[in-house]
This record gives C-alpha cells, structure tokens and sequence, in this order.
C-alpha cells in the first residue's frame, strides 16, 4: 500500500488541513499569551507595558472569580446530572419494543438541533416570563403566584434550557450504546433467575459505563463554554456569570484585555484537562 | 515477454526483516506458484512484483529491462486480488473496461475487448449488472476479466480461490489452468494450498519466513525435496519424519516416509496398534502408535478393514525413504 | 430477541415513550404553533392551544421588516460555504490518514480533534484583532474561514471514518489497472464514498448553522446569519412573543428537517468513535 510516491503524495495531501489548524491554533493562542501578560486596555489608548503576572494574579483574586467557578460548576455538574440520569433511563425506554419508536426518537432529538439563541429566548419569554409565559399561566390556573423565573431562579432557568438541549445528545449516545449490548448476555442472566432490575443494574450499567464517560466529558467541554443561552437569559446577571462568560464580559464588555486573555488561557489549560481524559479514551478506540 | 528476474530482492517493515534477500528468474510462459505457511512472504513478494510495494533492496526486471522503481501502472502486469476487489459501483462492463479506460484506448477498440473478455470467461449476459449481484464464482471470473483484457506480460494471482466453497474451487481451478494453455501468458500464483500448487504449476516456489526454500516442478518437490521443510510441506497428508535410533540406522539425522509409501505387513517393520481409522472408501488413512518410532500415517488405497486398537506391522516401500542431515538438508 | 411481547406491555411502553417525547417537544411545538397567532392570543390567559385564529401575519411581518430573506441568505451562504471549503480540505487529508497511514497519523488525528475544544472565549479577542486587520468583520467570508476552522476535525474525522470503510484492495486494484491518483480518487474513491460524503455534509451544516458565538460576535448588520438575527429579539419593543415565534420557527425549521435525517452521523461524528 505504501511506496515512496505514495507516501510523498499522502504528506502533501494532509499539508492543507495540519496548515489551516496549526495557523488556527498558534496564531490566536500566542497572541491570548502575549496580552495576558501585558496590561492591555484599548480604551486607554491600548498597550500599557509589561503586566508580568499581575493579570492572572488579578483574575482569580477578583471578586468576581470564585463566584464564577461557582456558577460554573453548579451548571455544569447539574446539567451533567440530569442529562446523564434522565438520558439513561430514556435510552432504556426507548429501547423497549413499542409501536412509532421512529416518531419517539424524533420529537426526542428535537431539542439538540434548535439554536441556542431561539431556545434561550423561546424559554425565557415564552415559558419563564412571568406575565405572559407559560409556566406563570400554569402556576395562575392553580391558584399560586408565578415564579420570577429568570430574576429569583436564574441558575434554575439556565441549568433547565441547557439540560433540555442536551438530554437529546446523551440519549441518543447511550441508546446507542444499549443497542450494541448483546442481548444473549441479558437472556443467560435472566436464565439464571436474574431480576429486570438486577439485570440493569449489573449488566446494563457497566456496559453503558463507557459511553456515560464518553458523554460526561464531551458534555463537559461544550458546557463549559455555553454562551448564548446566557446571553439571551440573563446576561451574566443574578450570580450566572460562568466562567466563560466573565472572560467574555472582561474582553468585550469591560475590554481589559490583559485580564481577560489571562482568564482565557485558563479556560484553555481547564478545558485541556478535561480534552486529556476524552482523548484517552478516543485513542483507544482507535487502536482496534 | 513476460520474463521476470528478483536479483537480490529484500523487503523490510521498520526493522523486521521479512524477506532477508531472494534471487528467482520466471522465464515467459510458466506457471509458477509461490507456496508456503502464514507469514512467509509470498504475498509480500507478490506485491512487490506487482509494485504496489517498494523494496529495501535489489532489484525486479521485467523482460531485463530494470523496473524496481517504476510504479504498478506502468509495469505491464495485472493482478487478480483474494478478495476480487471490483468497482462495486460500476457494472460488469466498466469494471472490464476500466483499465482500458486508463490507457486512453479507443473506446470502440475497448468496447470491442471487454466483449471477447467476456465472451471467453462467460460473463456475456451479466455485462449490465454490477457486482453485488453476482455470485462468488462469478465475481472471480469479472476479476479474471479485468486482468485478461489489458494483455498484460503476466497475470498475478493473490490466493484467489481461497474465498470459493470446495466444490467451487475444484472448478475454478481448473479453469485458471486452460486459461493458462490457451493465452500461454506467464503466472504467478500465490497459494497455501498445497494441492492448488501441485495440480497448478509449471514450477513451485516454496518460501519459508521470506527465504526460497526450494525451487522445482511439482513431481520433483515431491520426489527429490532439499530438506525436511519442504518434505514436509509438499504432499498430504504430511510426510512421516523419524528421528532417532531407527534414523541412525540408514546413516541419517532424520529420515522421512510418505504416508503413501508406507505398506502393511504381515510381519517385522515396525509393529504398532492403530489409533485412529479414516475410512473414505477410495483410500483408508490410518493413524498408527508404533513402540519403536513414534506416531505414523499410512495411506492405503481402497478400503482396509483396521479399527483403532487393532494391532498391526507397517514398513516404508524400499527406495522410498528420504534421508536427511543433523541440518535438515537432504542427504544424497 | 425475538420472543412474543405482551400487547399490554407494548402499550405501556407506547404511552410512557410518546408521553415523555410530546413532553420534550411541546417547547418547539408550542413555538411553531404560537407562530400562526395574533399577539393577543400568544400571551392570552387561558392559553389557547389549537383553537384560535390562525394567520400568517407574524411571517410578513417579520420578511416585511427584518428583512428576514437576507438573514436566511447568510446562514445558507455561512454554513453551506464552511462546509464546502472543510470538504475540500479534507478530502485529500482523510485520504492519505485512511490508506497510507504512518506512525503519527494516529497522534496527528486526535491532535486535530483536540483543536475542537479549545474554548472559544479564550481566542476572541486576538481573533477579533485579526478580522479587523483583514476588513473580515461583518463579512461572511470572514465567518465562513472561522466555522471552517472550528469545523474542520469532525470533517476530517468524519471522513476519515468512512473511508477507512473502503478495502484498500480496491484501490490498489485501481493502480494495477492504470490509474494515477487523480483516476484512484475521482473514478473510484469519491464514488464509494459519497453516502459517506453526503452524511458528513449533512452534520457540518447543521453544526454551522447552529453555531451561536462566533456568528453573534463576529458580525453585525450585514453578515449576520440567522442566529444573530434571532439575537436581536432580546431586545424588543411591544408585544412579540408571535414574531419571535415565527421568525424563531423559520431560522429552526430547515435543521429540524435535516437533522431527522443525520442521527446516525450525529454518534459518528461527535463521540469520535469512542461509543459505536
């Protein structure tokens, strides 16, 4: 398969894309690193000098950071939690024989393909506000006070449109998996006098084991950097700003751009971290 | 035309060696078949005829005109692949008809060949459907198609009837063979199979971890092999081969006796109880513990009436005992 | 497994599965559906569900003074022109990463699908300088390179997977005959592959039309795509919820349509082969 010429041509064929992707990497990331150690403030007339580390010091002292991870975090692993859990047990039905399975599937992936900016602001007028939406007509026809949704339960708000938008990838990834367990194990089991919840439990669950991790960290590094779903909501507002979010707020926004870039590469070295773990699992996959 | 000389050939993945460096002339016209086990290199050695692999060293001439560094399109050979590899996408017709394309033939010309092709290998009512709706032997007869109408020096088959089911394979065998007397174009032939080797080639190639063991035609692999390799390789069932005080009584380091050479006697030989008894009706194979040589086969034609556990003398036909050396090399 | 189920079973599950999926798609059914009333029926208390006046106002309204066509045009030109520009990229990549491996293809391949988690906060501003410097803000050019860029490892992957599908025989096969390696990839290669290709188009134009940093930063009023143009309804004047439902319903209803069709190319191209 492989001679000289072939090989020649081959290096030459990958020349584009390993170009446009080194160009993308490097070129944008070294400048990130250069202004992160400069005090940058383009409304100040712009480059102010050597910042050392000040800027990377300044941003996880900032009063802001801490509640930042904060907010990250408990977004992040809420809507990990659900997605995951609820998605599990989605996959499961799904997988039972029924009648318009195909019909299920569809009205179930629907969400993961609506924009961002249509469901943030689908959700948050058409069913959060609390005059007009549907959540507060539901709550008034029994008799209780709307909620305050976006105001008095942000981190709620976001962490549901989130949760609704990717339910459907983590379905369709563990249902996936399910399908691919051979069912000959599920009958020997059952042989054996297992229970339907025994049988889950102790060979459902550690088959879907794999593709739970594949779902978890791959949900991790999109959820870690949501943004529009934000924006549309409450703009960083009432506590919600993630991490992402304030280094966006900081460059755009407030336009320190030391600050923010000092922020940016930690968000780069936090989201490597997790990149880490998916990629162990993808070269494995790769090696058979 | 269709002479090919390997002088000094060696091929190397990183830095396994896994043909160490081979010398071989095919003259124009023959049959040649490359056998031998698993991982010894013949398919190796035929991809690098072909070009579809560079080697690490030496040289391949075709017609003594050097073509080691000239790449598969331009070295006049067409091969037929294990797995027939056609274009599932195009019909019958545009598979034959793709390497004429390749070289720029007039299509009428080209139209003209793929119908003669097809003609010759009775492949004229499917010209129109493609190869998914083709059986197996048919599939193999397109791939032969492909090869055919290019003219090629010399036709290279890469184990093609290992995908076939017996009775199949017995057939295409013996097509490939009038294929061979009526174009008289040179093959080579990449086998494990033994008896395919046997019943096919002009001359053998036997190759053993990338290095020729022995060439020669099949009657002479058979009567006259160079070691206990290829003694053991050529024939089926295996050659018995003895070691020890009874070897040492013919002067030799091992001796070896073919199934087939072995007779029952009466009396003296070597005296055994049958283990096992292989009744096909035109032969009976036996599988017999001796006390003093070990484990033997013994082929008889027709039928013996022996059942495992009867007791029974076996002696090797004279004449037919090979000798072999402390090297494995054949004693003269 | 083939064994008989109770009906009863059955429709328990049918009940439980539609139940929970109507549940799950009511947000975009209501949407659709609020599109088709007035105003004063999008936010009247009781909310009306299917009985109301139905009228295509909000769809006028919203082409009429949005100019909703030009927005539409963007997304179409952004996601299809990306998608192109990655295909062609990767083609050739894919190829000689599939067929003529070496020891750093597979370090070269997860390098590539590494460049797709790099959080696109921490490169906004440098990215931004950059537009500015070559005249690309608010330009579509200058959107479809950057979702070119960000898209570029599922194309490459995507391919990558589909052609390593193809026996490498059938290609050797095609050397043998005579062809040189535009014949091996034009006649032979891209034929077999195209339901591969197509499915990998069908994904990357989704991703892209969905894409929702890059198209909100980036542009303004001229090169907005749809998810820009939908941004712009956080801030409205008036009574609304209608035209957002309807200018929402148009910018969601291509992909809803396509993405029926790509859940199978969804596993493949966004778990990396990590779940089969």
């Amino acid at each position: 398969m492989a001679t000289k010429a072939y090989r020649t041509a081959a290096r030459l064929m990958m020349a584009p894309a390993v170009i446009f992707l080194l160009g993308w990497m490097l070129v944008p990331l070294i400048m990130t690193l250069w202004f992160s150690f400069r005090n940058y403030l383009p409304l100040r007339g712009g480059d102010q000098g050597f910042a050392g580390f000040d800027n990377f010091v300044r941003f996880v002292t900032a009063s802001a950071f801490w509640p930042a991870v904060g907010a990250t975090m408990l977004v992040v692993v809420s809507a990990l939690l659900i997605t995951i859990v609820l998605g599990v047990l989605l996959a499961v039905l799904l997988d039972q024989p029924m009648w318009g399975q195909g019909i299920v599937r569809i009205l179930v992936i629907a969400p993961f393909f609506v924009m961002p900016t249509v469901s943030g602001l689908v959700w948050k007028n058409m069913f959060l506000d609390s005059v007009n939406g549907l959540f507060a007509h539901v709550a008034r026809f029994f008799g209780t006070t709307p909620v305050e949704w976006i105001i008095d339960k942000p981190f709620a708000s976001i962490i549901l449109i989130v949760s609704w938008q990717w339910l459907p990838f983590a379905t369709l990834i563990l249902l996936t998996s399910i399908q691919s367990l051979d069912s000959e194990q599920l009958e020997a089991a059952e042989m054996d006098g297992a229970s339907p919840i025994k049988r889950f439990w102790y060979l459902t669950i550690p088959h879907l084991s794999r593709a739970i991790t594949v779902v978890l960290l791959i949900e991790t590094i999109f959820m870690l950097s949501i943004f529009a779903e934000i924006k549309m909501t409450t703009a960083g507002a009432f506590g919600t700003k993630t991490l992402s979010y304030l280094i966006f707020q900081r460059v755009l926004e407030s336009q320190n751009v030391g600050l923010g870039s000092a922020g940016g590469v930690y968000a780069i070295i936090l989201a490597n971290i997790v990149a880490a773990f998916l990629m162990r699992i993808v070269g494995k996959n790769l090696d058979t | 035309m269709g002479k090919i000389t390997l002088n000094g050939v060696r091929k190397a993945f990183g830095a396994t060696d896994v043909i160490p460096g081979l010398d071989l002339t095919i003259e124009n016209g023959e049959f040649v078949v490359f056998v031998g086990p698993s991982g010894c290199g013949k398919s190796t050695l035929l991809r690098l005829i072909a070009g579809l692999e560079d080697t690490s060293g030496g040289t391949i001439a075709i017609d003594d005109v050097d073509a080691t560094d000239l790449p598969p399109a331009k070295r006049g050979l067409a091969m037929v692949f294990q797995s027939y590899a056609l274009y599932p996408h195009m019909s019958v017709r545009k598979n034959i008809h793709f390497p004429l394309k390749m070289a720029g033939m007039d299509p009428a010309e080209a139209a003209r060949r793929v119908e003669s092709a097809a003609k010759v290998l009775n492949l004229t009512s499917y010209l129109d459907r493609k190869p998914g709706q083709l059986s197996g032997g048919q599939r193999q007869r397109v791939a032969i198609g492909r090869a055919i109408v290019r003219e090629p020096k010399a036709f290279l088959f890469d184990e093609p009837l290992s995908n076939l089911d017996a009775a199949l394979r017995v057939n295409m065998r013996q097509e490939i063979t009038e294929l061979h007397q009526s174009l008289k174009t040179t093959m080579i032939y990449v086998t494990h199979d033994q008896v395919e080797a046997m019943t096919m080639a002009d001359k053998i190639v036997v190759l053993n971890a990338g290095s020729i063991e022995q060439v020669g035609s099949p009657l002479t692999l058979y009567n006259s092999p160079a070691n206990t390799f290829v003694a053991g390789f050529i024939g089926s069932p295996k050659m018995n081969l003895i070691d020890g005080a009874e070897a040492a009584k013919h002067g030799a380091t091992t001796i070896g006796v073919r199934p087939e050479h072995l007779d029952i006697v009466p009396s003296g030989g070597w005296k055994g109880i049958v283990g096992l008894s292989e009744h096909l009706g035109s032969d009976t194979y036996l599988k017999i513990v001796t006390d003093t040589v070990g484990t033997v086969n013994l082929r008889a034609g027709g039928e013996v009436m022996l059942r495992p556990g009867d007791k029974v003398h076996v002696a090797p036909q004279p004449g037919k005992i090979h000798r072999f050396g402390p090297d494995g090399k054949t004693l003269a | 497994m083939t064994r008989s189920v109770t009906t009863r079973r059955k429709t328990i599950n049918t009940a439980i599965a539609w139940s929970i999926g109507f549940v799950i798609f009511f947000p975009i059914l209501w949407t659709i559906l609020t599109s088709f009333k007035t105003e004063a029926d999008a936010i009247a208390f009781p909310p009306k569900f299917l009985f109301f006046d139905w009228t295509l106002e909000n769809y006028s309204v919203v082409q009429d003074r949005s100019n909703y066509i030009r927005f539409l045009w963007n997304s179409i030109i952004i996601a299809g022109g990306s998608t192109i520009l990655g295909i062609i990229i990767a083609v050739p990549a894919a190829w000689s990463m599939a067929f003529v491996p070496s020891k750093w293809t597979k370090d070269i391949l997860m390098w590539m699908l590494s460049t797709k988690m790099l959080p696109a906060v921490g490169v906004l501003y440098p990215m931004y300088l950059i537009f500015i410097k070559l005249g690309w803000l608010d330009t579509r050019i200058g959107l479809v390179v950057i979702l070119m860029l960000i898209n570029l490892p599922i194309i490459v992957w995507m391919l990558y997977t589909y052609f390593k599908e193809i026996p490498s025989e059938i290609l050797e096969a095609a050397r043998m005959d005579g062809a040189s390696l535009k014949s091996e990839i034009l006649y032979v290669l891209t034929p077999m592959a195209i339901p591969g290709i197509a499915s990998t188009i069908l994904l990357n134009i989704i991703l892209a039309w969905n894409e929702c940093f890059w198209t909100l930063n980036l542009t303004a009023a001229k090169a907005a795509p749809l998810s820009a143009f939908i941004a712009s309804y956080s801030s409205p004047e008036g009574l609304f919820f209608a035209k957002l439902s309807a200018a929402s319903t148009m910018a969601i209803a291509p992909i809803l349509i396509l993405g029926w069709f790509s859940q199978k190319q969804l596993v493949r191209g966004l778990t990396f082969g990590a779940v089969k």
